[in-house]
């Protein structure tokens, strides 16, 4: 059994702490015992779906976010199309997860394409709009998934995906509906980060189910110790709850 | 009067919150001088005879500050100076104010000189209101990004700012930092460049946590053949004519021991040994950056040797203290270049360490902590004798520290006062302890550590 990761682009996306989740996931793989391998996938790059069981996609600046928007549409985008409609697992994070959808308006008004895998989409409100940053926390199945959020643009969830979680503190997808990230089928897509995985383990252990369970259908994750884990997860979770409050009585 | 009303507030207000101990006590009193006389600095930089330089940069302000203050007082003249953190217009105000005499205006003005250091998105203003004699750029690196949005963001202000000035002021550039080199091509007044010549440094390739990939011409990648320090190093573009050029300050060689270091430092008036009481190639760059602002001034580089030699570590930047038979290093590191650069420079020192990391989260020291996980703590394998952590983070910094391979449980205290005394009791009389701080938590470790520095084995007691 092995965790076949397709990291794009991690050259041009690799702001702040995306390679926690990355780590994360090499260390729940291998205590294990299950086999983890990365394939950096630069610009030009082709991407070969039957080499990958999940794909990690990171944040960038914008100047990045650019670069890699024309190679993803142009060079990778058909055949992740087709993985994700087969059931390809991915974790988009930040400015990937905003690359995954229609399409990306800068505050200057200038429309940047996005794959168009998650039926969402992205606009910056301009240059004097407030960015949203700070702790999140948002409700996930039974559970929480806590991280940090930094992004400026306000993303919209049409019919076709459904919002990750629900916004318990921090801003989430726009600081209106309420839902922070998208799901579509395999796809996450989220702005939080933190690093994300290494602080939620159930969430970094229900996407390497997901990636494995194609050729493992039993596949069952053993139980590791996760104190620091779940101590981590809890201490930034009553931070959020004291900034937000913090906020309301300002 | 107005002048003398603000400079007087500003005095009181300064006396007071020091005396109640809240803060360094500049704040308020930079607050209250600019709101009474909302020209004081324009003015009173004004009046400084020898006029102003500003140290601006991600990492390596603070001390190349003091250096520079250190080289300048060796000369003869008044160096006046804004404390460590205090960078924005506020803290400049408070420091002018507090150089004042109670009627408003600076003693002995004609030989006074102002050296400040300015935060980096505040520069632009600075510059445009102080006029300043020479404006050094030490590197840039991302640092805060739930604060000046995206490292691209910084360098473009800077650009601009550059633009913008006249012929006056001479700029002093890093030229192994691609970010800040490109400045040459904006710059239409005098130039001055630093950086260090000695491959036999190379950490091999550009860190993890490097930012300056990209060609600011043309957008290709950027090639190294030497890498000193996050992306610092010998740089060229893999496609157009934009490259690192030899630096009119470099440093010919650099040999670093565990508590000091020695540099051949070579100036356009010739080569100059120098021993400096502080280490790690980060170090090197802060004191060439120093030399090359003296030089800027006309100040002789044996005078600016000799004011190196005599400098020491002070506020958390490799400051010692002896505990209890215990030595204690605090060292800042607020960022991934800067922490990677501190972990270089233990891990050179070669010796089993006992450490202790303090992750705070204020705005102050940047809310978002994931810039840990860019942070190559791997390297402390196999190095360490003891480890702990504290901080309103500490659980974050516990499970960077476990995923790093380094300890499954590492001693976990919220408490920085209980987890420093934990830390000591666990350092071996005459061994040291590694302390190593976000920007609030330092002051916070500093505060306790002072209290107990030169007492007896307190923990043994009733506690510190």
């Amino acid at each position: 059994m092995k965790l076949r990761l397709a990291h794009l682009y991690p050259r041009l996306m690799n702001i702040y702490g995306d390679r926690g989740n990355i780590i994360s996931l090499r260390r729940r793989c291998e205590a294990r015992g299950i086999g983890f391998e990365v394939h950096d996938l630069e610009p030009e790059d082709a991407f070969d779906a039957s080499n990958y069981n999940m794909v990690f996609i990171g944040g960038a600046q914008d100047r990045e976010q650019q670069l890699v928007a024309d190679d993803l549409i142009h060079v990778k985008g058909d055949a992740i199309k087709s993985a994700v409609e087969d059931g390809m697992t991915v974790l988009a994070v930040c400015g990937g997860y905003q690359l995954m959808g229609h399409y990306y308006r800068e505050a200057g008004g200038r429309e940047l394409p996005g794959l168009g895998v998650l039926d969402i989409w992205t606009a910056h409100p301009g240059p004097e709009a407030r960015r949203f940053i700070g702790n999140v926390v948002i409700e996930w199945q039974e559970s929480t998934l806590v991280g940090f959020e930094n992004h400026g643009g306000r993303t919209y969830v049409g019919k076709g995906a459904q919002p990750l979680g629900k916004v318990v503190s921090g801003f989430g997808n726009n600081g209106k509906d309420g839902g922070e990230g998208a799901i579509y089928r395999n796809v996450f897509g989220t702005y939080l980060h933190g690093s994300l995985l290494p602080k939620n383990p159930e969430f970094a252990d229900h996407l390497i189910v997901l990636a494995l369970s194609p050729e493992n259908p039993d596949v069952r994750l053993e139980p590791l110790d996760d104190m620091v884990e779940t101590l981590a997860h809890h201490e930034a979770k009553s931070l959020a709850r004291k900034k937000s409050l913090l906020g309301i009585i300002r | 009067m107005r002048r003398e009303l603000a400079t007087i507030a500003a005095k009181a207000a300064g006396q007071v919150s020091r005396n109640l101990g809240i803060g360094g006590g500049t704040a308020l009193p930079g607050l209250i001088a600019e709101g009474i006389d909302p020209g004081i600095v324009t003015d009173m930089s004004s009046c400084l005879g020898q006029g102003s330089v500003l140290v601006t940069g991600t990492n390596g302000k603070t001390t190349t500050a003091r250096l520079i203050r250190r080289v300048v007082n060796k000369v003869g003249l008044v160096a006046i100076g804004n404390r460590e953190g205090s960078n924005m217009m506020r803290g400049i105000a408070a420091s002018l104010a507090e150089a004042a005499g109670w009627q408003g205006t600076i003693p002995d003005a004609e030989r006074s000189m102002g050296v400040f250091e300015v935060d980096e998105a505040t520069l632009p203003k600075v510059a445009q209101v102080i006029g300043p004699r020479v404006v050094l750029f030490t590197n840039l690196f991302r640092d805060q990004l739930d604060r000046y949005g995206e490292v691209e963001t910084v360098a473009r202000l800077w650009q601009d700012a550059v633009a913008a000035w006249d012929n006056r002021s001479t700029i002093v550039l890093n030229a192994d930092d691609p970010s800040v080199a490109s400045l040459q091509g904006t710059a239409s007044g005098k130039l001055l460049t630093f950086g260090i010549d000695d491959a036999s440094l190379t950490v091999g390739e550009v860190e993890h946590a490097s930012d300056a990939r990209w060609c600011r011409t043309c957008g290709a990648e950027l090639a190294y053949s030497t890498v000193f320090y996050g992306h610092l190093g010998h740089w060229s573009c893999s496609k157009c004519q934009n490259r690192r050029r030899a630096p009119d300050v470099s440093c010919s060689r650099l040999v670093l021991d565990r508590d000091d270091m020695q540099m051949t430092v070579t100036t356009p008036s010739g080569q100059f040994e120098v021993s400096l009481s502080l280490t790690g190639v980060y170090n090197s760059y802060n004191a060439l950056a120093a030399t090359a602002t003296a030089i800027a001034l006309g100040i002789a580089p044996d005078v600016t040797m000799e004011g190196l030699s005599g400098f020491t570590a002070a506020f958390g930047r490799q400051e010692r203290m002896l505990i209890a038979d215990r030595e204690v290093e605090v060292i800042l590191a607020k960022n991934p270049a800067g922490l990677n650069q501190v972990l270089n420079t233990l891990v050179r020192a070669g010796e089993p360490m006992d450490v202790i990391f303090l992750l705070n989260d204020d705005i102050a020291d940047g809310r978002d902590i994931s810039w840990i996980w860019d942070v190559d703590f791997e390297m402390l394998q196999g190095r360490l004798r003891s480890l702990s952590v504290s901080g309103h983070r500490s659980w974050d910094m516990a499970l960077r520290l476990k995923y790093a391979g380094l300890s499954d449980s590492p001693g976990v205290n919220s408490d920085t006062k209980t987890a420093l005394r934990h830390a000591l009791a666990g350092t071996a009389p005459g061994g040291r302890l590694y302390v190593i701080p976000t920007y609030t938590a330092m002051l916070e470790a500093r505060n306790v550590l002072g209290k107990w520095a030169g007492k007896g084995a307190f923990w043994e007691g009733d506690g510190g």
